[in-house]
């Protein structure tokens, strides 16, 4: 690549250079703002990584070990920076092992855009070595993907997949280069960002009508209730939601990945949804006269029974997705278009009040479910550790703090339960997938995305091995990333769900683990393994305070289980307290 | 008709009526798109996601250059298509789409018989019967006759029974076309639209079978 560097990077739009596409697309990320890259080299994608050589200096690529490592660590920096996550890897298997991720990414709408090497044009559909379609692989899982066979393409394609996969609801995007388009050579006239596309509405136009008609609504309502999901956080609207809540004096309770939204402790949060979410927030939902659902979704395991949900209400649903509106939930006003936007309007129009009452109901359900649960769960007499105890003691050293990353299982619900959240972006989750493996992974990205926070990952026995291999990208960028292993020494959810519902017949739950202390020792990364609850403040305080990452195993007690819980099929009413 | 109310002011447009009926129904969706290769995947995975069966599935140029138009015709209960059809519109590339259940378009299909001309020739009851079919000629020769016939489905297929004893060589039938009833103003938009902002050129693979024309190392 004797292409003259120096001549580029702000590219003059008067005079073309003659550049290889590699060199484009690398010029491209550099004006989109894009800092850092997740990726895996591999023949059809050599040019790109060849190009990258001279690009190091300005391109920080984060060689990970795996690629569903990569594309996760792209979500986790997504998550915690607000930017696009940058992913690479090469044809076939490199390009289908993003598959997870994007599927991932494309449900919790996290804006991620990966660059697949492909095979030579001429060679598409000769079964080539590492040849995979991966454009149809991926359509189902990406918001946009397209296939560049001709380097003339490569400016304008990848303007318009930052553009898809940042604006209106996030997502991943995909674009897969031959190899001959990596290396031919055009002449690039400088890149230019794109925003706007004409068959593509990133937001619907918001209707004054229906928020006049929402506030009317609200206005009225004696026992008002706010459910709010990720939507607030990726319309960057936290202070509008506040703003919002405050005035109206409404019980607002979220979604997994709604958390942090507004900080944990705010008088007005009153805990978390879902099928292991909170006590009142569950119950109240059916109880409720107006429930104003802002950036969230319905999902299933939010909903619960959905022919039982919520059928008392008047329902408003702010959403910036038209087709989310109505798709699970009916609603009575449907508040098209971005938060950021809708949310001041509602809020000018809505009386300030306090629902003392109302509020306290929701207080007396939390009393229930400290007696019933909480309680037990945070200061345990039993003689091996909880989970929850874990995280409450975490708590009281990062003070609410640090950004969790979490993987999926009982460890995840337990932590978002109890992780105190003063911040927004600082719980990095898989919720829609339920991808195990995403935390270790993610943690790294999110690292990457917050320099400047403490991450700590809090992953169980199952999950940490199904990515682990990552441990390696951590020792060779020395990413400071803190984790914590629970380990119960099962496949914990599913083993509750075997006790629960089939008989206590523990099917393929019963998982061995490695010496997980010797295994981060072996990637040089300190560790710690502790069985003994008076041992739990000081380890945390030393996996805190190392320099560079730290692996705590924290042995916990084998058959807990997570409550409250509504067990699937049953109504969110009917959330059992045991 | 609060639900259409609440969907005018963005892309979709459905068909009248209240969304709580659940029986089955055909409906015809009709789709302006951009034309981008891949597109066609991308619709057609809404429908088999949900394990839906297409009955009927044309895309073609619309009569402005650079749109196409897809017209889709599934039996589904309305609140199913309703969702389908938003699905359908989030696409990128997806200009717009419609769906109508059949009493709110008038449809067409197309279907060419081939039948051995010695036959027609010698029985005038098969003459009688192809025009009372409204049937037409589109190409004659000494060996076949190709006959086309456009209509509803029952029609093209009445004509199938009724060629089959007369040694019927061949049939086709395209999918279903349907102009909807209520659509003032759709040609002047779509007009307009393409006025304001030119669509773009669909970019093919130009090196199939031409491996020396690559770039290579």
């Amino acid at each position: 690549m004797e292409v003259a560097q120096e001549t580029l990077t702000t590219p003059a739009p008067t005079t073309a250079v003659e550049v290889s596409g590699s060199v484009a697309l690398l010029e491209a990320l550099i004006v989109e703002g894009v800092d850092t890259i997740f990726g895996y080299p591999g023949g059809a994608i050599m040019p790109i990584y060849d190009a990258l050589f001279d690009y190091n200096d300005k391109l920080n690529h984060i060689l990970v070990r795996h690629e569903q490592g990569g594309i996760h660590a792209g979500q986790g920096y997504a998550r915690t920076s607000g930017k696009v996550g940058v992913v690479f890897a090469t044809s076939g298997p490199g390009a289908t092992n993003l598959v997870t991720g994007l599927a991932d990414a494309q449900i919790d709408s996290t804006p991620v855009v990966c660059i697949t090497g492909q095979v030579f044009a001429h060679l598409l559909g000769t079964d080539a070595f590492q040849e995979t379609d991966v454009i149809n692989i991926t359509t189902p899982v990406t918001k946009w993907n397209y296939q560049v066979t001709d380097a003339n393409e490569i400016p304008e394609v990848i303007a318009k997949a930052f553009y898809i996969a940042k604006s209106g609801r996030p997502g991943p995007v995909l674009i897969d280069i031959t190899k001959n388009a990596q290396i031919q050579k055009f002449n690039f006239e400088g890149y230019t960002k794109c925003n706007h596309i004409r068959s593509y509405r990133p937001k619907p136009i918001v209707r004054t009508q229906y928020v006049q008609e929402a506030a009317a609504l609200i206005n009225q309502a004696k026992k008002p209730f706010i459910i709010w999901g990720q939507g607030v956080i990726l319309g960057t609207a936290e202070q509008e939601f506040k703003a919002f809540v405050e005035k109206s004096g409404i019980p607002a309770a979220w979604t997994v990945l709604g958390a942090g939204a507004i900080p944990t402790e705010h008088p007005l949060n009153v805990g978390m949804l879902g099928m292991h979410g909170n006590y009142g927030p569950n119950v109240l939902t059916n109880e409720c006269d107006v429930l104003i659902a802002i950036g969230m979704r319905f999902d299933d395991r939010v909903t619960g029974r959905l022919d039982k949900y919520a059928k008392q209400a008047k329902v408003v649903h702010l959403d910036i997705d038209p087709a989310e509106i109505d798709k699970n939930v009916k609603s009575t006003v449907p508040v098209w278009g971005d938060c950021k936007e809708t949310l001041p309007m509602l809020t000018k129009l809505i009386e300030e009040k306090k629902h003392t009452e109302w509020l306290n109901t929701f207080n007396e359900y939390t009393q229930k479910e400290i007696e019933a649960v909480i309680h037990d769960e945070l200061n345990p007499t039993t003689p091996e550790m909880t989970m929850g105890e874990v995280i409450k003691q975490l708590n009281e050293i990062t003070k609410g703090e640090a950004i969790i990353v979490t993987d999926v299982g009982q460890h995840q619900m337990v932590a978002c339960r109890y992780a105190k959240f003063n911040k927004t972006r600082s719980n990095v989750t898989s919720g829609g997938l339920g991808t195990m493996g995403f935390a270790l992974p993610a943690a790294i990205g999110a690292k990457f995305g917050a320099q400047d926070r403490t991450v700590v990952a809090i992953i169980g026995d199952g999950g940490f091995q199904m990515t682990l291999q990552e441990l390696g990208t951590i020792m060779q960028t020395g990413i400071d990333v803190k984790i914590i292993i629970l380990n119960n020494r099962f496949l914990g959810m599913v083993r509750q769900w075997q006790e629960l519902f089939n008989e206590r017949r523990y099917s393929f739950v019963d998982i061995q683990s490695p010496d997980f202390v010797a295994v981060a020792a072996a990637y040089r990364i300190a560790g710690k393994m502790i069985d003994d609850r008076k041992d739990l403040p000081a380890a945390l305080n030393e996996m805190l305070s190392t320099k560079g990452s730290f692996l705590l195993e924290v042995m916990v007690t084998k058959e807990n289980n997570v409550f409250p819980m509504v067990p699937q099929g049953c109504s969110v009413a009917e959330i059992r307290l045991k | 008709m609060e639900n259409n109310n609440k969907v005018i002011n963005h892309k979709v447009s459905p068909a009248g009526g209240d969304l709580e009926g659940a029986s089955k129904q055909e409906f015809n969706i009709t789709v302006y798109t951009e034309n981008q290769i891949g597109l066609l995947t991308r619709i057609a995975i809404i429908f088999s996601r949900r394990k839906i069966n297409i009955e009927s599935l044309n895309t073609s140029p619309s009569e402005i250059d650079k749109i196409h138009r897809f017209n889709i015709v599934i039996t589904e209960s309305e609140e199913v298509v309703h969702k389908l059809v938003r699905q359908i519109e989030k696409q990128v590339e997806v200009l717009k789409a419609y769906y109508h259940t059949n009493a709110d378009v008038i449809w067409q299909e197309l279907a060419l018989y081939k039948v051995s001309t010695d036959v027609i020739a010698e029985k005038v009851s098969v003459e009688r019967l192809l025009r009372e079919n409204g049937a037409r000629v589109v190409v004659l020769r000494k060996d076949y006759t190709v006959f086309e016939t456009t209509g509803h489905r029952e029609e093209t297929d009445n004509l199938i029974s009724i060629l089959q004893p007369f040694g019927l060589i061949e049939f086709v039938r395209s999918a279903r076309v349907a102009i909807i009833k209520d659509s003032d103003g759709f040609n002047r938009k779509l007009r307009e639209f393409e006025r304001l902002e030119p669509g773009e050129e669909v970019i093919e693979n130009e090196y199939l079978n031409q491996g020396e024309k690559v770039f290579t190392m």
